[in-house]
């Protein structure tokens, strides 16, 4: 007989009070009342099965009624179900988005086989600093020779191409791949096959993505083995891959085989390559690593001049992005916890008030014969649905929150731009939030149904104990703690951006438009041929009305931010550390269309041909590291170990490398000394135009020309030069936004957090305060009391809070462009912010204080 | 008696029902309650202990029926049972239940539904 009273505690306490033993009584009567031992085996099954059965829907029935009971309780409070409801939604929302976003780019696996053990290696500087530079084919085939740890290695180049097959010719992002390169990841082509080592002998086949099969061959069944010429030459398309397959990167669309002329190049220092390997199995990083650099001394041995500041370095893909990306991914889940958590108290806050509130209730309704249970499950019943109601609308803020946060997905990922949210993080959000929201519901619901059992009613209405009142501050106190941290942080931020902002580029970026013609090998191998080229389009669009000058250059600034060689002066041997400038080949007028001031000597012209000595303008930077003081014109250095250049003149200073980068110093050439045969890389292709009209307007004059020059010739990338400048900082704007509106939600969220707490503590302190003016103390007093208390709470959360924001800015230092993490402006910001908001909510309950009526003190003691 | 608290228990769920007819005449313990009902079905209904718990308990905080505290002799009583009166509002339910039920058979009757006794 012990199964059934066992059984019975599956029913609800009340009704297992109620009626479990008359339920035993009649257990106990059938069974004696039954014939055999069939029979009580019957009577057993029936009362297992009934039991269970009718538990269930007791319990359904209290949930319908407590569901009621809730409606009608959270109906007759409004203002408390919204705060509930939007507090929990802010917390879900932000951390859903947050950590979906970071899980995404910092966790999940790339979508590779055998991911983790994927890995590219680099030129690297020996002194351990973060630089990775390209690496030669001829290293490459040291490597792949000698090196042990790896189980296949492939390298890749990015190039651009002119893809002529159906309709027009189109401009496209291509990889140049070894064989080795796309059977690393694994991934197989969702039609044909994948590049192989004999397509390099061969040369003419190519892989397309599935983007590209579906915009420019229209899903085309018969696809493979279709010919299409690629930079002028006919290749035959072998493979198609699948949709999610990225790499290098979300903008290639075509895979091209390398010539065996690039990929059997001997110089050691033209360095291109993306080697992409595949470790070994039970081989670790730092066994490749430590491999590596050992091939490195070697390989120094072999090569001392090029390679006397290098070693190789061992990364593995997943980490391919930068440490700020990396940075403010952190920064934002820590922006997200703290909004969490600030969410949290807040609506732990609001339920032990509400529960303070709720004591009379609770204790007529215990008077009047509900037990314990009843009221604490009620509790549950009433806090689960604020969590589940706030948590739903969590998700949906998380949903519509994710695609906003693309930008904070690197762009240097071969992932999908848009991180989907992921549902084991929705389900550790609710999670947190429903154990917040019962463990603060149901917590003073069973101390009150306990300790007023007795207390009962003679107790009034005064409530809140000193204890409870503690417990409530420290949680306004952390409120008030966290959000003058992410203000902090946020502020610091904004202040690295807008110093950003006001960097001054070098070059002017106003009613500037930027195009590019590529022009394609072999068509364009020879330079005269190339200039022809380039003249005709120069020349007609300079007679564009509305035009003030156009040029042509290799990169524009901040878009090729590689091209950088050594520089050696004349007459010095190639020792000691290197020297290095940036390069660029460029047409008259390139310093006129972007304003770089002309400081001395005189402009790139066209008397700078192959039949002259290889002209340089250079920067002031170059000049100071090179020359001191010395009147550069006229002296002359040896770039890249084969250009004899004579500095013709001096230009201002640009930042090649972009607005947070130091730059390197610059030297420019001629389009007309570019050598012949050097593929396409450096050749001029971007063509800038400045203009006194709105850059757009000029496009289609500009097809034209470029049409009348070389039908064949596309064009891309056509954009204001200053789009490439807010480019530059864009990633990071976002992300400041973003930050910024975490900060304001924790700041009105610790705002709500005092004025709740105070309002309340000055509700629940109404006769103490009655009393006080009884016996004489004036409204200034009592206004100034509330105030203090405020003041106390506001001060006790943001002493500590400065001192934590100041560490959290060290820690994102690299991320602050120079702005000091102790920053007078944003602390004194943060701290004046942190003051108005103990004011604003302070000032109602601090009101209400005041107008209390001693007289109705005492009488709700009556 | 406001009718529209009656109508609005109406139509009564079937163990609602016999629980107001097996206490239509006399108090009755559970146990009683379901061995009254048995019987005067036939044996066809027989409502389990849980089933008869939760009527029960619904059917008291409706106020169709009320505990009791007169008992039976000692000797013909078990101290763990509890016994449950009709209240006049439960009569009423009842009756308002039984002429719903007898006016749809009449309906049903006049469509030649219903055998004849025949």
């Amino acid at each position: 007989m012990r199964l059934l009273p066992a059984l019975l505690h599956l029913y609800p306490a009340s009704f297992r009070a109620d009626y479990g033993r008359e339920m035993e009584s009649i257990a106990e009567s059938r069974l004696s009342d039954a014939r055999s031992a069939g029979e009580r085996f019957g009577i057993w099954l029936d009362t297992i099965g009934d039991i269970v059965a009718s538990s269930v829907a007791v319990h359904w029935d209290i949930l319908k009624q407590d569901l009621r009971y809730t409606a009608r309780t959270l109906a007759r409070s409004p203002g408390f179900a919204l705060t509930a409801v939007l507090v929990t939604a802010l917390g879900v929302g932000a951390n859903t988005a947050a950590f979906s976003v970071a899980d995404f780019v910092l966790i999940r696996p790339l979508p590779y086989r055998d991911s983790d053990r994927l890995v590219k290696i680099w030129e690297a500087p020996r002194d351990g600093t973060n630089g990775r530079n390209e690496v030669s084919p001829a290293l490459f085939k040291e490597w792949s020779t000698n090196a042990r740890s790896f189980e296949s290695m492939g390298a890749y180049y990015n190039a651009a191409v002119n893809l002529v097959g159906t309709g027009e010719p189109v401009r496209l992002d291509a990889a140049f791949v070894t064989g080795g390169l796309l059977p690393i990841l694994g991934v197989s082509p969702a039609r044909g096959r994948l590049i192989n080592e004999s397509d390099i002998r061969d040369g003419s086949a190519v892989v397309i993505s599935r983007s590209l099969w579906l915009s420019r061959f229209g899903a085309d069944e018969s696809i493979i083995g279709k010919r299409v010429l690629v930079d002028g030459s006919p290749r035959v398309i072998v493979g198609v891959m699948p949709e999610d397959f990225h790499y290098p990167s979300r903008r290639v669309s075509i895979w091209v085989p390398m010539s065996p002329d690039v990929i059997n190049d001997e110089d050691v220092s033209n360095t291109f390559w993306y080697v992409l390997a595949k470790l070994k199995k039970n081989v670790s990083h730092e066994q490749a690593r430590s491999e590596m650099r050992v091939i490195a001394d070697r390989s120094r041995a072999v090569h001392p001049a090029e390679l006397e500041e290098a070693t190789f370095a061992v990364d593995r893909l997943r980490d391919e992005f930068s440490r700020q990306s990396k940075i403010l991914l952190l920064a934002l889940c820590g922006a997200a916890g703290c909004v969490l958590l600030i969410a949290c108290a807040n609506l732990a806050n609001l339920l032990l008030a509400r529960a303070l509130v709720r004591r009379r209730e609770l204790v007529v309704r215990s008077a009047l014969g509900a037990g314990r249970e009843r009221i604490v499950r009620q509790s549950i019943t009433e806090s689960l649905v604020l969590a589940i109601v706030g948590g739903a609308l969590g998700v949906v803020v998380a949903y519509v929150s994710v695609p906003l946060l693309t930008r904070l997905v690197p762009n240097t990922l071969p992932i999908a731009q848009t991180p989907s949210v992921d549902p084991r993080i929705v389900i550790f959000a609710a999670l947190i939030t429903l154990i917040t929201g019962v463990g603060f519901g149901v917590l003073p619901a069973w101390k009150s149904a306990g300790e007023l059992e007795l207390a009962g009613l003679r107790d009034g209405s005064r409530a809140g104990g000193g204890r409870r009142e503690r417990a409530r501050s420290i949680l306004v106190v952390a409120e008030v703690m966290a959000s003058v941290v992410l203000l902090i942080s946020a502020g610091l931020l904004m202040r690295a951006l807008l110093r950003l902002q006001d960097t001054d580029p070098g070059f002017r970026v106003a009613n500037v438009l930027t195009l590019r013609t590529e022009l394609p090998q072999p068509k364009y191998d020879s330079t005269n041929r190339r200039v022809v080229f380039y003249d005709q389009v120069l020349t007609s669009v300079r007679a564009i009305p509305g035009v003030s000058s156009a040029a042509y250059a290799t990169a524009l600034p901040m878009v090729m931010t590689g091209g950088i060689w050594r520089v050696l002066k004349e007459g010095e041997a190639p020792a000691g550390p290197a020297e290095m400038a940036s390069s660029r080949f460029v047409s008259p007028q390139y310093f006129k269309t972007l304003k770089i001031p002309l400081r001395k000597g005189r402009d790139i012209e066209e008397i700078d041909d192959p039949a002259h000595p290889m002209a340089a303008v250079v920067s002031e930077s170059f000049v100071r590291k090179f020359f001191g003081d010395r009147d550069p014109i006229g002296q002359r250095f040896t770039f890249r170990g084969d250009l004899n250049l004579t500095i013709v003149g001096v230009v201002g200073d640009v930042r090649v490398r972009g607005l947070e980068q130091t730059s390197e110093p610059q030297v420019y050439m001629s389009y007309r000394q570019f050598p012949d045969g050097q593929g396409n890389f450096y050749a001029p292709k971007d063509l800038v135009i400045s203009s006194t009209v709105p850059p757009s307007v000029l496009v289609p004059a500009v097809r034209r020309i470029v049409e009348r020059a070389d039908p064949e010739q596309p064009i891309s990338e056509v954009r204001p030069l200053s789009e490439i400048v807010s480019d530059a900082t864009a990633a990071r704007s976002v992300q400041v936004r973003v930050l910024l509106a975490f900060a304001a939600v924790a700041f009105i969220l610790a705002a709500i957090g005092i004025h709740g707490l105070l309002s309340f503590s000055v509700s629940s302190r109404q006769h103490e305060i009655g009393v006080r003016m009884a016996l004489g103390a004036q409204r200034g007093d009592i206004m100034k009391m509330v105030m203090r208390q405020g003041a106390i709470l506001a001060a006790a959360g943001v002493i500590p809070g400065l001192f934590i924001a100041y560490l959290a800015g060290r820690s994102m230092q690299s991320l602050l462009a120079g702005v000091e993490p102790s920053d007078m402006m944003t602390f004194g910001a943060a701290g004046a912010l942190c003051i108005v908001m103990t004011m604003v909510g302070t000032f109602a309950p601090a009101m209400r204080a005041v107008r209390v009526d001693p007289a109705d003190a005492f009488r709700t003691e009556a | 008696m406001p009718n529209d608290k009656i109508d609005a228990l109406l139509p009564l769920p079937p163990a609602t029902f016999h629980i107001l007819i097996a206490l239509a005449r006399e108090d009755r313990h559970g146990y009683a309650v379901i061995q009254d009902i048995e019987q005067r079905t036939g044996g066809e209904l027989r409502l389990s202990p849980g089933t008869l718990y939760r009527s029960i308990q619904r059917m008291l905080e409706q106020g169709l029926i009320r505990e009791t505290r007169e008992r039976p002799a000692p000797e013909l009583d078990d101290e763990r049972r509890r016994y449950y009166r009709i209240t006049p509002f439960g009569e009423d339910v009842a009756r308002a239940e039984a002429q719903r039920m007898s006016a749809l058979v009449k309906m049903a009757r006049a469509q030649g539904l219903v055998l004849s006794r025949a």
